[in-house]
């Protein structure tokens, strides 16, 4: 996989581009700002970039801005946001015009090497991952009411809505893929959604769901 | 008895000598000013010989209002705030150090100055007459009966008549009983009425100087919240991320150490350390957002407070209605008093649910703000939490009400002005 990364602390820079090379990626060019994070997206076009909200010069959301001008004009690249605090705002305007191949994620899951991975690869493959703290957000902030979901419903749209696979849920939840199956059938039903086939499908329906419906 | 009590009290011997001093001023002040402005302006035809003389007599005038100042600051404990002194910042002064530029006379400070001690003289000279007249009164008709004896027509004289008998005495020294009682009250409320003729005069306009002492007040409160907040910003860094920084950094030592014989172990401690690393992450996460959201200057108050919503144990419904952003620092308000309302909310209501609106009416109007559960109630606008809150409202001039009967529910609510 080739990744372009955009992220001003060179610290984190350094970091992220020995986890992805260890990781057996290339990492293709690194920008210190938003500026040049998109002249080199449009010489190298990665697979997938990894950006950081917060950037030279206002140290606001240039990044994000950025984030969204790739996902708009390079629809097949996967685009993963990292940001030091996550907020619901964010990721819904992340989502809203391309729900799938984008990631949005706490700066601290880098920590967890593995699932850091995971989730970059999901997002260059076309699926999602958002960080479980926004999709507690969205949870919290639903325009429709979740009332009549049961708690272990509850359980499997979040970690739906995280971007997470039917496999990986019933692997977090420690129960079979069958009965991931039949929760989450449950869940279209009582919220109304048309069932999707694949994965992406149905996490988009969710999102959509939460986020905008 | 309170009546017999304040016959003695030193409040009405104090409000008695305001009058007698005032009296002694007054003569001296009207002296000098009705001297000094009419042969002052009456120099004026000649060759404006006078201009010096009416230089004197306003610094004089201004000093006279400052002693005064001072003076009622003894006598009541009542600070009236000071005008500029001529020539000060904010009012007109003397060219060549003694003539009076044209502008010092059309300031109203001038004239309450001039004003103030003109009428020094009869305000006190009516004060002191009748609170005077009053004891002595008093005295003379209450002592009647012990000395009417004495008298050339063995009684009071009236003209041609004559009081005799004993119930005309005995009506008399009730009246001068009476007449003694209230010669207290009515001493100290001439008192009180010439203070607030002082105040009048000498004060910047009434309104203004109750703004100025709001403002002080409130200057206050900040400047303590700030500091309270500085401290916890400082005891949460010192006992939260610092010290879990310390254990990871001494993990990682103790791992290295064992690297070399015992890897199971030293892996282990290298898991631990990674645990901690993150729990120092997310601790300083939530400081930061704590000191001030990023999201809240970026995306205002709905994006904000949805994330702090979602922090909260218990559900929140959270409904934002803000036509224009107000300004940044009113907007820090609102989301720290959601903030502190929905901490206190998860600490201590047992609510199972909480509500926040947040209106703002007009431009720039006002932002209302409102944080309810429908939980035990109880909540004491005097604990450090929300009297800390009210302080940061009275910062940006809003107002806070808190509502929470034993019982339940709570309303905590601020009006906020945006302009």
């Amino acid at each position: 996989m080739r990744v372009v990364i955009a992220e001003d602390s060179v610290l984190l820079r350094e970091g992220l581009t020995r986890l992805l090379s260890e990781a057996g990626h290339e990492v293709a060019a690194v920008a210190g700002d938003a500026e040049g994070f998109l002249r080199a997206v449009a010489e190298h076009t990665p697979d997938v970039v990894v950006v950081d909200v917060r950037m030279p010069p206002t140290f606001t959301d240039e990044g994000l801005r950025a984030a969204l001008l790739v996902r708009d004009r390079w629809p097949k690249i996967g685009v993963l946001v990292l940001s030091q605090w996550v907020e619901e705002r964010y990721a819904t305007e992340l989502i809203s015009g391309r729900p799938h191949g984008v990631g949005y994620l706490l700066k601290d899951r880098v920590a967890d090497v593995s699932e850091f991975l995971d989730a970059l690869m999901r997002v260059a493959d076309g699926g999602s991952a958002l960080d479980p703290e926004v999709v507690a957000q969205l949870l919290a902030r639903s325009r429709h009411p979740l009332g009549e979901l049961t708690p272990r419903e509850r359980e499997v749209l979040a970690l739906m809505a995280e971007g997470r696979s039917n496999s990986a849920i019933a692997d977090s939840l420690v129960v079979g893929g069958g009965a991931v199956e039949k929760h989450i059938n449950n869940i279209f039903t009582k919220l109304g959604l048309a069932p999707g086939d694949r994965d992406h499908r149905r996490v988009l329906a969710v999102l959509r769901y939460l986020g905008t419906g | 008895m309170f009546l017999l009590r304040d016959l003695v009290s030193p409040r009405t011997w104090l409000a008695m000598t305001q009058h007698l001093v005032g009296l002694v001023l007054g003569f001296a002040a009207i002296f000098i000013v009705t001297f000094g402005l009419g042969f002052g302006f009456g120099g004026l035809f000649f060759a404006l010989a006078g201009l010096p003389l009416l230089g004197v007599t306003l610094w004089l005038a201004d000093w006279f209002a400052r002693a005064e100042r001072a003076r009622f600051a003894f006598f009541t404990g009542v600070r009236i705030p000071a005008w500029p002194a001529p020539g000060a910042p904010g009012r007109a002064g003397f060219r060549w150090g003694i003539i009076p530029r044209w502008r010092t006379w059309t300031e109203p400070a001038t004239w309450s100055e001039i004003g103030y001690a003109l009428l020094r003289l009869p305000v006190s000279a009516v004060a002191a007459g009748i609170s005077i007249l009053a004891w002595s009164v008093g005295l003379i008709m209450l002592l009647l009966p012990t000395y009417a004896w004495a008298l050339p027509q063995g009684g009071p004289t009236f003209g041609d008549t004559t009081l005799h008998g004993r119930p005309v005495l005995a009506t008399s020294a009730v009246l001068g009983a009476l007449l003694l009682l209230a010669a207290p009250q009515l001493t100290r409320g001439l008192a009180t009425a010439d203070t607030a003729l002082a105040r009048q005069l000498l004060g910047p306009r009434s309104d203004l100087a109750a703004r100025v002492s709001e403002l002080e007040i409130s200057r206050e409160r900040v400047v303590g919240a700030a500091e309270t907040e500085r401290r916890r910003i400082e005891r949460d860094l010192h006992d939260g991320a610092q010290q879990r920084l310390v254990a990871l950094a001494m993990e990682l030592g103790r791992a290295k150490a064992k690297f070399a014989d015992d890897v199971d172990a030293a892996k282990e401690l290298v898991d631990q350390a990674h645990a901690q690393a993150k729990e120092a992450l997310t601790e300083l996460r939530n400081l930061v957002r704590g000191v001030h959201p990023p999201v809240l200057t970026e995306r205002g108050l709905d994006a904000a407070l949805s994330g702090l919503a979602a922090l909260c144990p218990i559900p929140v419904d959270v409904h934002v209605d803000v036509p224009v952003r107000p300004k940044s620092s009113v907007e820090a308000v609102a989301y720290f008093m959601v903030a502190e309302a929905l901490t206190n909310v998860a600490k201590h209501s047992r609510a199972s649910h909480a509500k926040v609106v947040v209106e703002g009416h007009g431009y720039p109007g006002t932002l209302t703000v409102m944080v309810s559960d429908d939980g035990i109630g109880g909540a004491d606008i005097t604990s450090p939490g929300l009297s800390g809150l009210a302080d940061r409202v009275s910062g940006v001039d809003g107002r806070l009400s808190v509502e929470s009967p034993s019982g339940g529910p709570t309303i905590i609510a601020a009006v906020l002005p945006c302009g």
